[in-house]
């Protein structure tokens, strides 16, 4: 638990999301049809999936540590990470939206990528309802646990496996070519990679904060 | 006892006790029979609603969604008219997995029995040409027993958090959309008539769906019944 304390991991996360951001707005792209500049959202949208998809991964790791040990600091942790995970996604579904408006002409246009990222939202919505439903402590700690482990498929099978199958307007879906298909000179992967890793370090830095925040609530509140 | 014996034996106690009130079944039947009244009902008051031409898709969507809440009426007790000192007994003779087990096993069979009557009393109220029959009433079988395995573990959620109704339709609606969806897209196509294969790849996802949603209720429901 050393790796939240220590600053290195932070300041590179900081110095990447700042060259993706000069370089993201600067560099060439392919240029396409329809598509123009708007592509450039591809180093924003994307990375806020990844941030999320880290974030929640760590919830679901923690929720399955706490059911083999119940430490009251791994249900913390899974929460926060569960916020935060909220908080990508739905950052994640605003920039989808603004895309989506200049390339497809509506914020939400039925797509079924929209409709299941939006079903995955209040799964994880559902989870902290859940969390709120239940008073006391341990229990709570369990059963959202147990609801945590049980929607993390779910949510994978949703965004990753359903829209796939059908129709969608999405790009690396229902037939269409993702962008590493026509960014044939790997231009974009120079940016994209980075970013990818550097939002999940900024997400996993702010739930480690939140972590921090609410370890010493908990410590606050204990009885000695 | 290994675990096979105690979920025959915990399943016939349920099949029994259900026999014996014929609460459940007779509860839900009803409910089903009065949905598909008034929506017999409601949507005749527009005259020439069955010539026109959404009718085949309201009628495939209608039927799924009264399938759904009729679940969702059914599979909210399984849990919940459990005791709290019969849970414990429970707890010292069998092993949870054969008790979530034998609830999903009765909960299937008590879905796919309450879907027979309600696609016979379904097709009495709105006729309508299936392309596929067999195939249909198969999907239908099958869209049962995944409502009953998606809601068996909900349910038990739910029961242990102790808030009944609001919260089971809370957890297990973003659950339950994607079996749902896949469901009315692969009935659609029975409907039609269309090739068989259209819709095994549709099938596929939804019983890989059962499968991980039995495999995770295996495995996690041990964590969820200790108190």
């Amino acid at each position: 638990m050393k790796f939240i304390y220590q600053t290195w991991w932070k300041v590179l996360a900081v110095v990447i999301v700042l060259y993706t951001l000069i370089a993201g707005l600067l560099l060439n792209v392919p240029h396409m049809p329809i598509l123009h500049e708007t592509i450039r959202n591809v180093y924003f949208h994307v990375p806020m999936w990844m941030a999320m998809f880290t974030v929640f991964t760590i919830s679901v790791i923690y929720s399955i540590k706490y059911l083999m040990n119940a430490k009251p600091e791994y249900d913390l942790i899974a929460v926060e990470c569960a916020n935060t995970g909220v908080f990508f996604f739905s950052v994640g579904l605003v920039t989808g939206m603004m895309w989506a408006k200049f390339t497809w002409g509506e914020f939400w246009s039925n797509d079924p990528k929209q409709n299941s990222a939006a079903i995955a939202f209040l799964l994880y919505c559902a989870y902290l309802v859940l969390r709120n439903s239940i008073d006391e402590e341990q229990k709570r700690a369990r059963i959202s646990a147990v609801y945590n482990i049980f929607a993390f498929p779910v949510m994978i099978v949703l965004i990753m496996i359903l829209p796939r199958q059908t129709d969608s307007l999405h790009p690396g879906n229902g037939g269409n070519p993702a962008f590493g298909k026509l960014d044939m000179d790997n231009h974009m992967r120079i940016v994209l990679y980075p970013a990818f890793i550097a939002w999940s370090l900024i997400g996993v830095w702010i739930a480690t904060l939140r972590y921090r925040i609410s370890l010493l609530e908990y410590k606050k509140n204990a009885i000695d | 006892m290994s675990v096979i014996s105690q979920t025959k034996h915990l399943l016939k106690k349920e099949i029994l006790l259900e026999w014996r009130s014929k609460y459940a079944f007779n509860g839900v039947l009803l409910y089903i029979a009065s949905t598909v009244f008034v929506c017999y009902i409601a949507f005749n008051l527009s005259a020439g609603f069955t010539q026109s031409k959404g009718y085949p898709i309201v009628w495939n969507v209608l039927f799924w969604i009264i399938m759904l809440f009729a679940a969702v009426n059914a599979m909210a007790k399984s849990f919940m008219q459990e005791s709290r000192s019969r849970m414990l007994y429970y707890y010292s003779i069998a092993s949870p997995q054969a008790i979530i087990l034998s609830k999903i096993i009765y909960n299937a069979l008590l879905m796919a029995l309450l879907s027979i009557l309600a696609i016979g009393m379904y097709m009495i109220f709105f006729t309508n040409t299936i392309g596929d029959p067999l195939y249909y009433f198969l999907i239908v079988l099958l869209g049962s027993v995944s409502f009953a395995t998606v809601f068996t573990m909900i349910a038990a959620i739910a029961a242990k958090a102790g808030n009944g109704g609001t919260l089971m339709a809370v957890l297990s609606f973003p659950v339950i959309i994607p079996v749902i969806l896949l469901l009315i897209k692969s009935s659609k196509f029975a409907m039609d008539g269309l090739e068989r294969s259209a819709s095994y790849s549709n099938l596929g996802v939804l019983a890989a769906i059962n499968v991980i949603v039995v495999g995770a209720s295996l495995i996690l429901f041990p964590y969820l019944w200790q108190d």
